[in-house]
């Protein structure tokens, strides 16, 4: 009986404590997240934004949220019931699921993982499933066209994001995250590998959706693409799943490019602020970029964004990695492979 | 605790916990919300219009193209994983490979190019 508690019992409780202390504050990332984007968006606009919910309308992510869960739900008559209830409800859970592998300081993580940066590539691959039956089960003419948009998006920018992280790998000889942010204590990849980082940058933002790229939901033509027949909860899970995936594509370039939780400079008072202070503050920084972007720049029609996909980052990334290797090679900078 | 299980268990919770989580935001709004159902309000949106045909009918055949081009791509990638972390050990040969490999795809792809496989217009 003390064995079982020992081995089994306390370790458990102990990997959902962390659980929770990872999945609370995510929420009211996303939550404060909705709140920084309607604030940053208006200021860059000379409006307001919210302000009437609390001090500087800092309640309005709850009541926002308290809102949606008091609307009906409604499920269309020729859905498909099932699916229809299971798409938000996938696209919620990959989101969260992703943050099991990410390290949040030197040691901090929750599953450190060998193949971390694997596992991200494989569960930010199958978000695209949500929407696929989101769009299918809605049964829907704008649904289905949004869905359709939107699934051919994300599996095109997603080869370029695959053959950028290859050039970090090519770096690193590594996939685990921890390996990778510890990689780049002398200088972040984002310097050497600049035009990769650009390009794996716009692609978060078309795999994301997000301005400019957010043809799918283009609300003047597909009245918001595949979440048009959602309501209430399931809406808000789509909505929460989109928000979450934001913040984890901007801690996934903070890792692979501008050194994870390292301080900038590895000096006396930057390197007294403890690392997960350092990453949470680049997330922010790509945050506010993502933000910046979509009150900035006019949506992309499809075909433009189809030829920049596969006709300007696939052939550039795919180059990319061969010249890295190759300079690796010739110059014989190869990082030390684990061995076995 | 064997090793492996130690390192994916907490993955396992997590899943279980934002199963949780999601099914018990799902049935929250079931249970708090009036649910009062009417033909109008569950008819597929369109513009205030009765569909004038089903969904589930054709459409573009270029979404399909692009499907398989991912596949080919991604699987390339999948490939690219192994190779990338151990070139330090595998030397010119496994380096040269790769190269000709990627140049064998590099034709395939720019014939797609070139067949117009890409064009949207």
């Amino acid at each position: 009986m003390v064995d079982f508690w020992a081995s089994y019992a306390w370790p458990t409780a102990k990997i959902v404590l962390y659980i929770i202390a990872i999945v609370v504050p995510l929420l009211l990332a996303i939550a404060y997240l909705t709140y920084a984007e309607r604030k940053v968006i208006a200021a860059m606009q000379m409006r307001k934004g919210p302000n009437v919910v609390g001090p500087f309308g800092l309640l309005q992510p709850i009541a926002d949220g308290l809102k949606l869960l008091l609307k009906e739900t409604i499920i269309p008559a020729g859905a498909n019931r099932v699916v229809f209830v299971l798409a938000p409800m996938i696209t919620f859970i990959l989101a969260l699921v992703a943050w099991a592998v990410i390290p949040f300081g030197p040691g901090v993580v929750l599953a450190d993982i060998n193949v971390g940066i694997l596992y991200l590539f494989a569960i930010s691959s199958l978000g695209v499933y949500g929407i696929i039956m989101a769009g299918w089960a809605s049964n829907s003419r704008y649904a289905f066209l949004g869905a359709l948009r939107s699934a051919a998006q994300m599996v095109s920018y997603e080869v370029s994001i695959g053959f950028v992280i290859i050039t970090v790998l090519l770096c690193v000889g590594s996939l685990n995250l921890s390996d990778i942010v510890l990689a780049q204590q002398n200088i972040w990849f984002a310097i050497p590998l600049l035009p990769m980082f650009v390009v794996f940058f716009i692609s978060g933002l078309a795999e994301t959706n997000r301005a400019p790229f957010d043809l799918p939901e283009a609300e003047a033509e597909l009245v918001s693409g595949y979440n048009v027949e959602y309501s209430s909860m399931a809406f808000a899970l789509f909505f929460l799943g989109e928000y979450a995936n934001m913040i984890l594509m901007s801690a996934m370039t903070s890792i692979l490019f501008l050194g994870g939780w390292l301080p900038p400079v590895d000096v006396a008072p930057l390197n007294w602020i403890p690392g997960p202070v350092w990453f949470a503050l680049k997330i922010a920084a790509c945050l506010f970029v993502f933000l910046w972007v979509r009150a900035t720049f006019p949506r992309y029609r499809y075909d433009q964004l189809m030829r920049l996909g596969w006709k300007v980052f696939l052939p550039l990334s795919l180059a990319w990695v061969i010249i890295t290797a190759g300079v690796l090679v010739a110059m014989d900078w190869l990082p030390d492979t684990i061995a076995g | 605790m064997n090793p492996l299980l130690a390192d994916y268990l907490p993955i396992l919770i997590f899943l279980g916990i934002a199963v949780g989580v999601a099914a018990a935001a799902i049935l929250a709004s079931l249970i708090l919300a009036r649910q009062k159902p009417d033909s109008e309000k569950l008819s597929a949106y369109e513009c205030g219009f009765e569909a004038f045909s089903d969904t589930r009918g054709r459409f573009d055949v270029r979404f399909y193209l692009v499907a398989i081009l991912f596949i080919i791509f991604d699987l390339e990638v999948a490939f690219l994983f192994p190779w990338a972390i151990s070139l330090g050990t595998i030397g010119m040969l496994g380096f040269w490979s790769m190269v000709a490999f990627l140049g064998i795809l590099t034709i395939g792809f720019v014939y797609e190019w070139k067949k117009g496989a890409l064009e949207w217009e």
